[in-house]
């Protein structure tokens, strides 16, 4: 064969080969005629749950489950919002305490009282309409890279204050706030933390060098020094269920810990859709949610925390990831009202 | 021809352009105007109040002069640095070629998160090359655009130049010219339209680029693009989010009608050879353009694409290929729903869909495009959507997604919940580049042969089979493979579109580095590395597809 004919050849199976194996994708329809009918599940592209569950969970009510993720928690809101008329599904997960005030305002849910919501971690709920049901939680806070400190002979910071002290300038690195949801959780501890003066607190910090990436993974990954990663700061903006992730193969402490008086109290929520067409199934779904094997799940899939009391979990989250004893908070309403607001303030400190 | 004959063409011209609008009109232009229209409607009637308030603000303008900037620059370097890229590996002949061509096509595949982490990664305090201080500066913003689009120059305007007929410039040589002259008098004037159609898509891309500013530009910079992002889907402030969007139009539809008017003037017919290109071995006055690619190419492509590869062997237990063995896993503590193989191949599968789709939209409105009427009314009219073609590139990914979700949300086009979305979103990304990459060529077809073949009986159908499609020749196949590209890497839409049961490899990629727990940070590399390859590959299996011509010399 000629050289050039030879390459035709190859070109000619690959095509082949590419055509047969990859195919259309349109034909693919899912033949989901399940009698207890389809329960669309709308999310964000943190959701998860060990398949078992929810094979089982299918199986016992013979209902199909539908996801469909819909970007992070305040995208996921927002196009609820957009498409109230015709909404996406029948129940939601995901909806956090940043932006659940705009969820309830904006009409999209339909109350529902779980019989599983009666005991939950005090200090959960939304209110008491139950249109949003928590359920889980999780602090975000700042984590430490305990060997950079132990090395430099540093003594590792405690406090807010500390973190704008010049012996620990250029060590930190947060997220953006108008891009990252841990960025603008951390933003409303430093408001709680602060009142009115969190400009100036925030202005202390981009004096002392504070470093602003765009999302989680980029300043975990990239900037910290205590993760996977080769990164020059040993100050992260991360969760207080990060420090048993970072524990080495064959080690037994994680070489970084949260600082638990900087943390930000997050509620997941999850609820049914006004206008759902399958609202029984939303309801199961979410009764499913606060089941035992749903919440003991959680830590292992989603890396927060259960909402119903005395759920078990995992043995080194007992030991590695304890939670603040009294993390900041603020009020859903005060966030829905002046989350825009404090966003440009914030960009107006730290950035203009 | 008599007017019934005349009349029979007309109406071939508009069936063929029915296919190609109702596709942009129903996936576009109704989902777009929807939700910019939201904006600029308050309380049932026309609200234009929006436009005074977002435009005082000096933050607005801080963003628009900004994202000017960064395009132009960004722009500017990927011709420069490009030009000598598209002669060296389309003009010469030397071992490795396919390969090389191929390599500097993957950084546009690459998913911004994985080019964050390749390229920060060097560039952060204690990185590579830390000590540049680059990190979250303008440059490094400037250097990934170039990393990103250098392809797209190369590419582009190379096809064109592998078909340009040597003998002009030949002559020109003989007759006395210096190199250079006989370059810029003879071949860059032949070259022109290509490098206007490369650098209109490269600013396109430049002006409209989301991760990359994101990832690498650090807090300071913002672009309109990411303005629209946060505003849409963070704030639900549809009145400032369409402003921006008007003014993203507005900077896009400037840009066009610049490039649009430098092709008119240079837009001729040209001497272009089918089948066999004209290409020779490296010669000694060849050897400044092949090192200068070759620095360009080493410091700009490969340097972060092997530091990317490095990263993918690093495991917790050492070097190896630890983290590739874990492709067949859902990662460490079952991060994904599907294994990366999996998803890998739902990634193919719907880049064939978004292929198909693409190239035969993309094919009609080049053809159509291409044809030069009598009537100066007609000319205008494909000038006109020459431009409007290219909108697709200049609107964001959010504003089309948020749009799909407020129209396409009842039977019969209830679609919001289907897969097929995800095909289209990505096709309408490709179409213009399809366009852009087969229009040079076939508005270089001298139009007496199309007439002449017309004089002789033949319809459009059959000028188009005899005349256009042997020149097209490779270039389907560069317009394939720019598809596939496209598709394979497409992370904005896809993300919001796709199924979670169905992901495709971006957005695996994105989810494995979103998850804490060991070796899922190596795996994300490792798929993308797999990512890379594969898209390498489909490009060089499509670079090799083409119309079988008998040789002809046009």
């Amino acid at each position: 064969m000629s050289p050039i004919h030879r390459r035709r050849v190859a070109a000619a199976v690959g095509v082949v080969m590419l055509t047969a194996t990859a195919c259309s994708m349109l034909e693919d329809t899912d033949g989901s005629d399940d009698p207890g009918g389809t329960v669309v599940l709308v999310t964000h592209d943190s959701f998860a749950v060990s398949k078992e569950l929810l094979a089982e969970f299918e199986e016992s009510t013979d209902l199909t489950v539908e996801t469909r993720a819909s970007g992070d928690a305040g995208s996921l809101v927002n196009q609820l919002v957009l498409s109230k008329d015709a909404p996406l599904g029948d129940a939601v997960y995901g909806i956090d305490n940043a932006f659940a005030s705009r969820a309830v305002s904006a009409g999209i849910l339909e109350p529902y009282a779980s019989p599983g919501a009666t005991d939950l971690v005090a200090g959960l709920a939304f209110d008491d309409t139950s249109r949003l049901t928590p359920v889980d939680y999780g602090d975000v806070c700042i984590n430490v890279d305990r060997e950079w400190f132990a090395d430099h002979a540093i003594p590792e910071p405690q406090t807010f204050d500390d973190l704008a002290e010049p012996a620990y300038e250029n060590l930190l690195v947060v997220t953006d706030p108008a891009t990252s949801s841990p960025g603008l959780a951390w933003l409303l501890a430093t408001v709680d933390a602060y009142d009115e003066d969190w400009t100036d607190y925030w202005a202390r910090l981009r004096d002392n060098g504070v470093r602003v990436s765009d999302s989680w993974s980029d300043a975990y990954f990239t900037d910290f020094s205590g993760a996977e990663g080769d990164g020059s700061r040993p100050l992260v903006l991360s969760y207080a269920s990060s420090p048993p992730y970072t524990v080495a193969r064959g080690g037994d402490e994680p070489p970084t810990r949260a600082m638990l008086d900087t943390c930000f109290r997050q509620v997941e929520y999850a609820g049914v859709l006004a206008g759902a067409e399958n609202p029984e199934g939303a309801q199961q779904l979410i009764d499913f949610m606060l089941s035992q094997p749903f919440q003991r799940d959680i830590p292992q899939k989603m890396y927060v925390y259960p909402a119903v009391s005395e759920t078990p979990l995992p043995p080194e989250w007992e030991r590695f990831a304890p939670l603040a004893d009294d993390p900041y908070q603020v009020s859903p309403a005060a966030i829905d009202a002046y989350r825009e607001e404090w966003i440009r303030q914030w960009t107006a400190t730290v950035v203009d | 021809m008599d007017r019934n004959g005349s009349r029979l063409t007309a109406a071939g011209y508009a069936l063929t352009a029915i296919v190609p609008l109702a596709f942009l009109g129903l996936f576009f232009a109704w989902p777009v105007a929807s939700i910019i229209g939201r904006g600029f409607v308050a309380d049932g009637a026309l609200d234009l109040t929006a436009f005074s308030e977002v435009m005082a603000r000096e933050r607005t303008w801080r963003i628009i002069g900004f994202t000017v900037a960064q395009a132009t620059a960004g722009t500017a370097l990927a011709v420069l640095l490009g030009l000598p890229g598209a002669y060296v590996l389309y003009r010469l002949r030397f071992p490795g070629r396919t390969a090389a061509r191929a390599l500097v096509t993957v950084p546009f595949v690459l998913p911004t998160v994985v080019v964050g982490v390749a390229f920060r990664s060097l560039l952060v305090e204690g990185g590579a090359f830390g000590s540049l201080g680059a990190d979250g500066t303008f440059g490094a913003v400037v250097a990934a655009l170039v990393f990103f689009n250098y392809a797209v120059v190369v590419r582009t305007v190379g096809s064109m130049w592998a078909h340009l007929d040597p003998r002009p410039e030949q002559t020109a040589r003989a007759l006395g010219a210096s190199p250079w002259r006989a370059f810029r008098e003879v071949t860059l004037p032949a070259l022109t339209p290509a490098i206007a159609s490369a650098a209109s898509l490269v600013f396109l891309f430049c002006a409209t680029a989301f991760g990359t500013v994101l990832v690498l530009g650090g807090l300071g910079y913002r672009t309109v693009e990411t303005e629209i992002w946060v505003q849409t889907t963070q704030f639900l402030d549809l009145r400032t989010a369409a402003v921006l969007s008007v003014v993203q139009l507005g900077v896009v539809a400037g840009s066009l009608a610049l490039a649009a008017w430098s092709r008119r003037r240079r837009e001729v017919a040209l001497r272009l050879r089918a089948g066999a290109t004209d290409d020779h071995l490296v010669r000694r006055c060849d050897l400044p353009l092949v090192a200068f690619t070759t620095v360009v190419v080493g410091g700009l492509i490969v340097t972060p694409l092997t530091s990317l590869v490095l990263r993918s062997l690093r495991t917790p237990e050492g070097w190896g290929l630890g983290n590739y063995t874990n492709l067949a896993t859902t990662g460490s503590r079952d991060a994904l729903e599907v294994t990366v193989w999996r998803a890998a191949l739902t990634s193919l599968r719907i880049a064939v869909d978004a292929t198909w789709i693409a190239m035969t939209v993309g094919v009609l409105i080049a053809f159509l495009l291409s044809r030069r009427p009598r009537q100066p009314a007609a000319r205008r009219t494909i000038g006109v959507l020459d431009g409007l073609f290219m909108l697709p590139l200049g609107v964001s990914a959010v504003t089309v997604g948020f749009g799909f979700l407020i129209t396409l949300n009842r039977p019969p086009v209830d679609l919001r919940s289907s897969i097929v979305l995800v095909p289209i979103a990505q096709a309408l990304v490709a179409i213009p580049l399809v366009i852009r990459t087969l229009l040079p060529v076939l508005r270089a077809v001298d139009q007496r042969l199309r007439d002449a073949a017309a004089v002789l009986g033949a319809n459009p159908r059959w000028v188009f089979t005899a005349v256009d499609l042997p020149v097209l020749g490779r270039s389907l196949g560069l317009a394939v493979g720019f598809c596939f590209a496209v598709s394979l890497g497409e992370f904005g839409a896809t993300s919001f579109l796709s199924r979670p049961d169905r992901p495709t490899l971006p957005v695996v990629i994105f989810r494995l580095i979103g998850h804490p727990g060991t070796g899922n940070l190596g795996m994300a590399l490792a798929a993308s590395v797999v990512l890379a390859m594969l898209t390498t590959g489909v490009i060089a299996v499509a670079e090799r597809l083409r119309v079988h011509s008998a040789g002809a010399d046009l």
